[in-house]
């Protein structure tokens, strides 16, 4: 509460097409990111349910970003980013950690791994959002997640599934 | 937001009644931390509340898969009662809602342990 992540919210879907935010390597930035996520969303006319899946997808890429990436690094930070295109809600989560290589990552859905106890964030996150881009690199991980806008504000975009 | 736990004897049953978030970080905690003392205590016999649980993220999840494995190596069975749509949602896309044994009232949870 009362932390700079509110004062941007309030007017973000009429005056503002980006904001973002270099964050600390703590459990609290993945709150935050939570909420600022939850915020953004609703402004820009998600439903309820889009406004939970965008907020998840970001809580777990933050948790990504925090965890495995920087590893709770205090000289390491997480930079979040929104952006609002005419049909899209853009989130880039950067980290500066060693890079995560997503061909790595077993899938959880395989019976094998279905009791494991990690492992799951990846995948809620691309089954949350239109679209899930991973780009490591030596100096970090930069994920990128899109979300179509399909309602009133949303050029006129649909779901087309 | 914070999660909260209370526990309570149904016939033999212990019933976990679960309020709040399952996140990483406290709530997760929460519950390893509660499963781990009824086993202490020599209670195998679980069901776990999550009808006032709000929220859970891929870490709560995470939880309730090793609560469930922590329980079952011990030969106990830990059960889920009262799952709110987005949890139950979540187990369906991550295959979960077949592994736990999900029940919707109480009383028949209750009696489904033997």
């Amino acid at each position: 509460m009362g932390s700079r992540f509110c004062r941007f919210h309030r007017h973000f879907a009429m005056t503002e097409q980006r904001v973002s935010y270099t964050l600390d390597s703590t459990l609290e930035t993945v709150d935050n990111a939570e909420q600022t996520a939850t915020r953004i969303a609703a402004d820009n006319g998600f439903d309820e349910d889009e406004v939970m899946q965008i907020a998840m997808a970001v809580r777990e890429a933050a948790v990504n970003a925090v965890l495995h990436g920087n590893a709770y690094d205090p000289g390491k930070k997480v930079m979040l980013d929104f952006e609002r295109t005419g049909r899209d809600l853009v989130i880039t989560i950067r980290d500066q950690g060693a890079g995560l290589d997503p061909a790595k990552i077993p899938d959880p859905l395989a019976p094998e791994n279905l009791l494991k106890t990690s492992g799951r964030g990846i995948f809620l996150i691309r089954s949350f959002m239109d679209e899930v881009q991973i780009h490591p690199s030596q100096t970090g991980t930069e994920i990128k997640l899109v979300k179509h806008v399909h309602g009133p504000t949303g050029g006129g975009k649909e779901a087309s599934q | 937001m914070s999660m909260k736990v209370s526990t309570r004897q149904v016939d033999g049953i212990t019933i976990v009644d679960c309020s709040g978030r399952i996140t990483l970080g406290e709530g997760s905690v929460t519950i390893r931390d509660s499963v781990r003392e009824l086993l202490s205590k020599g209670q195998k016999k679980i069901l776990l509340n999550l009808g006032d649980v709000s929220y859970i993220d891929s870490s709560g999840i995470g939880e309730l898969v090793s609560a469930f494995t922590t329980v079952r190596n011990q030969g106990g069975e830990l059960k889920l009662l009262n799952l709110t749509k987005k949890v139950h949602d979540l187990l369906q896309i991550t295959k979960l809602y077949t592994v736990f044994d999900v029940k919707e009232d109480e009383a028949a949870a209750v009696k489904s342990f033997n």
